[in-house]
């Protein structure tokens, strides 16, 4: 208990320092790396509470991919000196935050706090699974419970290979696609065709037949 | 050739089950896969890899056309794998000199990911007719437009692919898998006219909305597997008929986002900002193939979720679909008459149908369903042939699509203009063309189902919208053209009409004209065509207590016994 509770509190301590570090960095790519921190922290959590594959894919794709691609992104737009975060880019934009984050931060103190009747809270009605796998009609959460444990990553893979196996390899031909589809639109044509026949704007008609006007 | 086993193996559903069922874990029973229910997919997505991998291999010794033709042999063959799944669907033990092999009935496969019934096979043969006509649209524009390859053949079976598995699936994530298949290969057509601005515009704009759309849905997926802790449509099902939750604001939010993302991709009000400005910028081919293809696949989404895992909720998702049936018929309808341009006017158009199609699902009738097929299956016919013909009259540049481009239309391409006329007249619902009996189908359906207010709003919209074609016609008929060169050598400005083309236009015109005339036919077929949800009988490798899980608990509702046709 005391080893959870330690880990707990280092990991928590990171992820709000990197949580801080996110607002406060007067420089992009030290947020983007302070995200990094923020969420590797959270998947040390997943562990800390048996979620294993949670934390993998936290790791995989939020801090492998979606934060190496906020970098790519600055870095190809080169936004790696400061930045005067002082000035808002869109007006009440700062003001719009403060009041999502703050409504956000109420939700989740109310859910911890008027939790009378938790499980019922947020919905209205209990979720109606409960009698289902009660009825053991889904009988694979009996079956895996006791040939994996507790274990979520076995019975992750046992569905993808069993009841999920049509979805797991249109999944893969989903990826291939993908692929096709970023070639075929990443190649650069010989030369664009002009726009036909269209004016650019009413303005550019209106200038075109002053000009003309003009001429006569 | 190690790539290319590894593309063939991510393509080929199911081919690395094989080794996972030889693994030295003995608890793993891989269900069984049913390959003969697979192979529409199957030929549709080897035929897109297999076509992506020969032609990088053979580049330059192609001969003119073979994309093409490749194309319409490949689609023929999923439809041809198809056709002995609609003898087992409906029992028959034969097909002409084939037997064919039980289970006989509609049936679920693969641990109850698709399901097999009339109506998947129904929309899988609309798919694969309108992925045909696409080719042959398509053949002479891509060399027209010097953008000749395989990739555009190669994306448009991929995306067939996806519609397929949409309509064949049992279970709402391979629905979504299958979605997103479809849509992704489609965001790219509407992009691959890479020297065209607007292609490139209307590429973005699709991409952009549409993942927000397919965002939405995947978001109602996760909210419905919250509330009922399946994604099986099947179990689900079972599980809404035992325990009705009144109401239960997952289940209902989860629906709700779900129907956003499906409406966005049937172009339904108001999810339909994108479609002017996307069937306006993309290839006309294309726009051909989104109208068409794409909608059919939207529409099976819609209603294998909707009709069939949550037939029991109907009184909750009807009001919803009746307001966008409304409100679809109408923008469509209202909107259009103002369009300038021909191609968006055909996309107000095709949203005004879009809400027909709605006002027949909304029924949450046989008779609803019967008329939502029926209806596909005529407009997928008379959109391709309307964009067939736009497709021909933007000439090279595929920028003339202007109402004023089509000025004396008539005297310079009297054919086309003629076909053009029949395709307009088939889309306003005139009578003898099959747009007239697949709307009154429709208004039946909302009929019987008590739907008076919307029956009366579909008639009314039918009669404004008639007003978006009859101005094309008289574009084409009444006035001057534009050029007193073209007035006075009306030849010089004849459009030279490719095989094709032309093949794909006599086509749909046969097809307007006859099911027009002899409706009865495809209405049977369209009747026969019923959406069913089936569990999967457990495998008997499967049985006992290795917690395989695949489904349910009976094998009630499969006919044992094959009637002899």
């Amino acid at each position: 208990m005391a080893v959870n509770y330690v880990v707990f509190f280092i990991c928590a301590l990171i992820c709000l320092l990197g949580a801080t570090g996110v607002v406060f960095s007067r420089n992009p790519v030290h947020a983007a790396l302070s995200l990094v921190a923020t969420l590797f922290g959270i998947a040390v959590l997943f562990v800390q509470q048996s979620a294993h594959f949670l934390a993998a894919v936290q790791v995989i794709v939020y801090t492998g991919a979606i934060v190496v691609l906020i970098l790519f992104v600055m870095m190809l737009l080169g936004v790696d000196q400061e930045e005067d975060i002082d000035e808002e880019p869109l007006l009440g934009v700062r003001a719009a935050g403060t009041i999502v984050a703050t409504i956000l931060l109420l939700g989740l103190l109310a859910v911890f706090f008027l939790q009378s009747n938790r499980s019922t809270l947020v919905t209205g009605e209990r979720s109606v699974t409960a009698p289902l796998s009660v009825d053991a009609s889904l009988d694979s959460t009996k079956g895996v419970a006791e040939t994996a444990g507790p274990d979520n990553m076995a019975t992750l893979g046992r569905l993808l290979f069993t009841r999920y196996v049509f979805a797991f390899e249109v999944t893969a031909a989903l990826l291939t696609i993908a692929v096709v589809g970023a070639v075929v639109l990443a190649r650069r044509p010989d030369r664009l065709q002009p726009v036909p026949d269209e004016p650019e704007s009413m303005d550019d008609d209106f200038m075109a037949a002053l000009e003309s006007e003009a001429g006569h | 050739m190690s790539s290319l086993a590894a593309v063939l193996a991510q393509a080929a559903p199911g081919l690395t089950a094989g080794p996972a069922a030889a693994a030295p874990t003995p608890t793993i029973t891989v269900p069984d896969i049913e390959w003969t229910a697979l192979l529409p997919i199957l030929v549709l997505g080897l035929g897109a890899v297999l076509l992506l991998t020969l032609t990088s291999l053979a580049r330059g010794t192609v001969t003119r056309s073979g994309y093409a033709i490749y194309t319409v042999l490949v689609a023929t063959g999923a439809m041809a794998t198809a056709a002995p799944l609609w003898g087992r669907v409906h029992a028959w033990d034969h097909l002409g000199k084939w037997e064919l092999s039980p289970p006989y009935g509609p049936f679920s496969a693969v641990a109850g990911a698709i399901g097999v019934d009339g109506f998947s096979v129904f929309i899988t043969l609309l798919i694969g007719v309108a992925v045909i006509l696409g080719a042959l649209l398509a053949d002479d524009y891509l060399r027209r437009e010097g953008i000749d390859g395989p990739e555009y053949y190669v994306l448009l079976l991929l995306s067939a692919t996806g519609g397929v598995i949409m309509a064949m699936a049992n279970d709402l994530i391979v629905l979504f898998l299958g979605l997103e298949t479809l849509s992704i290969a489609v965001y790219v057509l509407a992009a691959i006219h890479l020297k065209r601005v607007q292609s490139q515009e209307a590429g973005l704009k699709y991409f952009v909305l549409g993942g927000f759309s397919s965002a939405f849905f995947l978001y109602g997926v996760a909210m419905v597997y919250g509330a009922t802790g399946s994604t099986n449509l099947v179990q689900i099902k079972d599980l809404l008929a035992v325990k009705v939750p009144t109401h239960n604001a997952l289940l209902l939010i989860g629906l709700g986002l779900m129907l956003v993302g499906l409406g966005f991709k049937v172009a339904a009000v108001p999810f339909h900002s994108w479609s002017p400005d996307v069937y306006d910028g993309a290839p006309s081919p294309v726009a051909a193939f989104m109208a068409s293809g794409v909608k059919a696949a939207g529409f099976a989404g819609l209603t294998r979720a909707f009709l069939l895992g949550f037939g029991q909720f109907a009184s909750d998702w009807q009001p919803v679909l009746y307001f966008l049936a409304a409100a679809s018929m109408l923008v469509g309808a209202i909107v259009g008459i103002t369009q300038t341009n021909v191609k968006r006017a055909l996309a107000y158009s095709s949203i005004n149908h879009a809400g027909f199609m709605l006002m027949a699902l909304q029924a949450a009738s046989p008779k609803g369903v019967t008329g939502l097929l029926f209806y596909l299956a005529t407009y997928t016919f008379m959109t391709v042939g309307s964009f067939g013909i736009a497709t021909l009259a933007g000439r090279t540049g595929d920028g003339h699509h202007d109402l004023a481009d089509y000025r004396g239309f008539s005297r310079t391409n009297p054919a086309l203009a003629g076909l053009f006329v029949l395709f307009l007249l088939g889309q306003s619902g005139f009578p003898l063309t099959s747009g007239f009996v697949a709307k009154f189908g429709s208004i039946a359906a909302a009929v019987d189902a008590g739907s008076w207010h919307l029956a009366v709003i579909g008639m009314v919209s039918a009669a404004i919208s008639a007003f978006i074609y009859l101005r094309i016609i008289v574009a084409m008929y009444m006035a001057e053209s534009d050029t007193e060169a073209a007035e006075k050598a009306p030849k010089a400005a004849r459009i030279k009409v490719p095989f094709g083309a032309g093949l794909a236009l006599v086509a749909c015109a046969l097809a307007t004209i006859g099911f027009g005339i002899l409706p009865n036919g495809l209405n049977r077929v369209a009747g026969e065509a019923e959406p069913v949800l089936v569990k999967e009988p457990v495998p008997a490798a499967a049985s006992g207590a290795d917690g395989a899980g695949l489904t349910g608990l009976d094998l009630t509702t499969i006919p044992t016994t094959p009637t002899t046709r």
